[in-house]
């Protein structure tokens, strides 16, 4: 799951990380009186769930609150790369001297949390490693035993000379560790971290992504998602207990697996076509699952056919077939769907659809062609 | 012969009583896995489908000699059924779980480790040795007695390649799948160094996912050590970035875990990727068929020149080396072909 920075940045202060003050605003009116309590030029910062948004236009710098105003109005219901900026993060300005970044990730390979510091921030992290990836200092921490502080003054040294700013540093990284197990974070990152004139470290941008497995016990954090920053449709799909990736294509997929959800997927493309989502139903073969899912598929205006592909094991395919069934008369779809059941009880399955006439493949393939085939038809 | 799990497997489920763990247990039991005995705490002196149930895993090993656990715990209580089988004394412990944070993964993990146990999943469908043993969920019905081994970090992804091949005749020795999350216990070089050592595997089929860079280490590997044909699959090619695909550890992040990425460096290796899980009978039958050719030729020569021992194995290793190119080289064209 996404936070926006300024939470991001409340989940800092509230650690001891220093950040500028700032307050979040959905109208032009709030900007200005957020920007006259700061006293001070401030930035006027989109709150997408996305990067790159200075590149858009999205970060600007306002000299008064009367210019905060002006460019909130411009920023707020800006679209950024497909989503619509409905709020704005109004902070203070500050004067930079050097920009560094600092960021925690889970390393898969070595199964620890994994520091990554630069002296190249405020660029994008990927590129620096992609260009000049000498400029990135890596360090595993041992996730039983923690960030000793020792090995976080190594790491300010990598970023600093002067010894005050070493220990600022320091201080930052130990507590960015803390936020990282206290949230349940797969990510957390201060790009840039910079110093002022006045020699201080401060954040002024924060991301931080959480484990979406460790949302069950992170109750404060969930209620921090922005449910306006999301698709309508995949908030359906996690209410459903779905898993549901939007995409551009017009081939509407349901399957059970996240796995070979993708690889039909892939298929879709290889045969010619243009898949419209990944959508896994997941093991279990609640019929109500399948109504949902088919629910979604049906009102993304761009599906021309709907394939379903069911590899029976756990999941069975007359479960399926039931939740099919009542998706037909609930929802009355005017799309052309082709189904594929196989492994467990596919045959029963298959008796329960007749009346329905749906065409039926056996292979994965055959499956996947029949769709394209459909979707073209309807053109 | 099998990896991992046997006619010697003596099993104990945790959460035996639950709603998963019951059916499960009985499934297992009916493919004819010794089942000796099932956990849940305050459940003890009960019994499941005529498998005794008791309290705690340090009472079930004492009392049945149990060597291997599967666990069908729900996620907030996963991780300490893993520390609690691992300070048992069981050195085989598969988790089917999902949705455990990785976070906590990556504590138990060192335990484990430090205890010399092998952890498979969580996320996973568990393993199948055929007409062994089974533990986990996957379906014992499509699988057919033979000589392929198959790891995956999928589910349903791998029954249906299972499937594929048991229609074509080729039968498997043991079908494990890793898990789908960021941090699982066993990962594919585990499974191709056993596959690799196990007698009766003759060949290996490796599904993998976009996500990490267990794919592209296994290709590693593969090219150094492993001697019999490998074909694999990856899934995710049409997948956005930064969207997890159902699976935790499927996911695009920073550029990397693509699906060309792994595929390129398979390729590299000598591993023909097939387009479709359906092929992979195809490619696989080819592979084995050029690595007799191979083997014959070798034979041949070794014959012929028994001057130094040295060169001819040096030999080998080139041929090897260069017949590897060449089918890789010979499986592009014809995937070239087919898509026309």
């Amino acid at each position: 799951m996404k936070i926006h920075e300024y939470q991001a940045k409340d989940l800092f202060a509230e650690a001891g990380i220093p950040v500028p003050p700032g307050e979040v605003a959905t109208t032009p009116v709030e900007a200005f009186e957020i920007a006259e309590r700061i006293n001070r030029p401030v930035m006027v910062k989109s709150q997408v769930h996305v990067g790159g948004r200075g590149k858009a236009g999205g970060v600007k710098y306002a000299e008064n609150p009367e210019a905060a105003k002006v460019l909130a109005a411009n920023i707020l219901g800006m679209d950024i790369k497909g989503l619509k900026v409905q709020k704005v993060l109004v902070t203070a300005a500050e004067d930079i001297i050097s920009e560094s970044y600092v960021g925690i990730v889970l390393d898969r390979a070595s199964k620890k949390p994994v520091f990554m510091v630069s002296p190249a921030g405020g660029v994008d992290i990927e590129e620096v490693a992609a260009k000049t990836p000498e400029k990135i200092f890596k360090l595993e921490i041992d996730p039983v035993r923690g960030l000793q502080p020792y090995q976080a003054r190594n790491l300010a040294y990598k970023l600093y000379r002067d010894i005050n700013q070493v220990r600022q540093c320091a201080s930052i990284l130990m507590k960015l560790y803390e936020v990282f197990w206290k949230v349940d974070a797969s990510l957390v990152e201060i790009n840039p971290l910079i110093t002022n004139p006045s020699s201080q470290v401060v954040a002024i941008d924060a991301k931080v992504n959480i484990d979406d497995n460790a949302l069950y016990r992170q109750k404060d954090v969930e209620a921090l998602r922005d449910l306006d920053a999301e698709n309508p449709a995949e908030i359906a799909a996690r209410d459903g207990d779905l898993s549901y990736v939007p995409l551009d294509g017009h081939i509407g997929c349901m399957v059970n697996g996240a796995g070979l959800a993708m690889a039909t997927m892939d298929l879709v493309k290889r045969y010619g076509g243009d898949p419209a989502n990944f959508l896994d139903i997941g093991g279990s073969s609640n019929p109500q699952k399948v109504v949902t899912a088919l629910n979604i598929i049906t009102s993304d205006t761009k599906v021309r056919s709907i394939l379903i592909n069911i590899f029976g094991g756990i999941t069975r395919c007359d479960d399926v077939a039931k939740g099919i069934v009542t998706a037909l008369e609930e929802l009355k779809p005017t799309i052309p769907i082709v189904v594929r059941l196989t492994g467990t009880n596919a045959d029963q399955a298959k008796k329960i659809l007749a009346k329905y006439k749906l065409p039926h493949e056996n292979t994965l393939d055959d499956v996947v062609k029949k769709a394209i085939e459909m979707a073209r038809v309807e053109i | 012969m099998s990896i991992f799990i046997n006619k010697k497997t003596k099993l104990i489920v945790q959460g035996i009583t639950g709603r998963d763990g019951s059916f499960h247990a009985e499934q297992i039991k009916a493919y004819g896995t010794n089942v000796v005995g099932g956990v849940t705490p305050g459940k003890g002196g009960t019994n499941v489908a005529g498998i005794p149930v008791f309290n705690t895993v340090e009472e079930a090993v004492k009392k049945t000699k149990a060597n291997t656990s599967v666990i069908y715990v729900p996620p907030p209580f996963a991780v300490d059924a893993i520390f609690e089988a691992v300070a048992a004394g069981i050195k085989l412990v598969i988790c089917i779980t999902e949705g455990i944070p990785a976070n906590d993964m990556m504590k138990v993990y060192p335990y484990v480790k430090e205890m010399g146990a092998r952890l498979i999943g969580p996320n996973c469908p568990g393993l199948i040795s055929v007409d062994q043993a089974k533990v986990g969920i996957m379906p014992g019905t499509i699988v057919k007695k033979g000589g392929v081994g198959v790891v995956s970090r999928s589910g349903t992804l791998t029954y249906e390649a299972i499937w594929a091949l048991t229609e074509a005749g080729m039968g498997q020795t043991t079908c494990i799948g890793i898990g789908g999350d960021q941090v699982i216990g066993t990962n594919f070089i585990d499974c191709l160094e056993a596959f690799e050592n196990d007698k009766s595997t003759k060949s290996i089929v490796m599904i993998g996912e976009i996500g990490g860079s267990d794919e592209e280490d296994a290709a590693k590997y593969i090219k150094k050590y492993v001697t019999k044909p490998v074909v694999s699959f990856i899934a995710g090619q049409t997948a956005p970035p930064g969207k997890r695909m159902g699976h935790a550890g499927a996911i695009i992040s920073g550029g990397s875990g693509t699906a060309e990425d792994k595929i390129k460096a398979l390729n590299k290796a000598g591993v023909p990727v097939a387009g479709s899980p359906t092929e992979i009978p195809m490619y696989l039958k080819e592979l084995i068929q050029k690595a007799k050719e191979n083997k014959k030729g070798t034979k041949n020569k070794k014959k012929s020149s028994k001057k130094s021992k040295v060169v001819s194995i040096k030999k080998t290793a080139t041929k090897i080396k260069s017949t590897r190119k060449m089918v890789a080289k010979g499986k592009k064209k014809t995937a070239v072909k087919k898509r026309k």
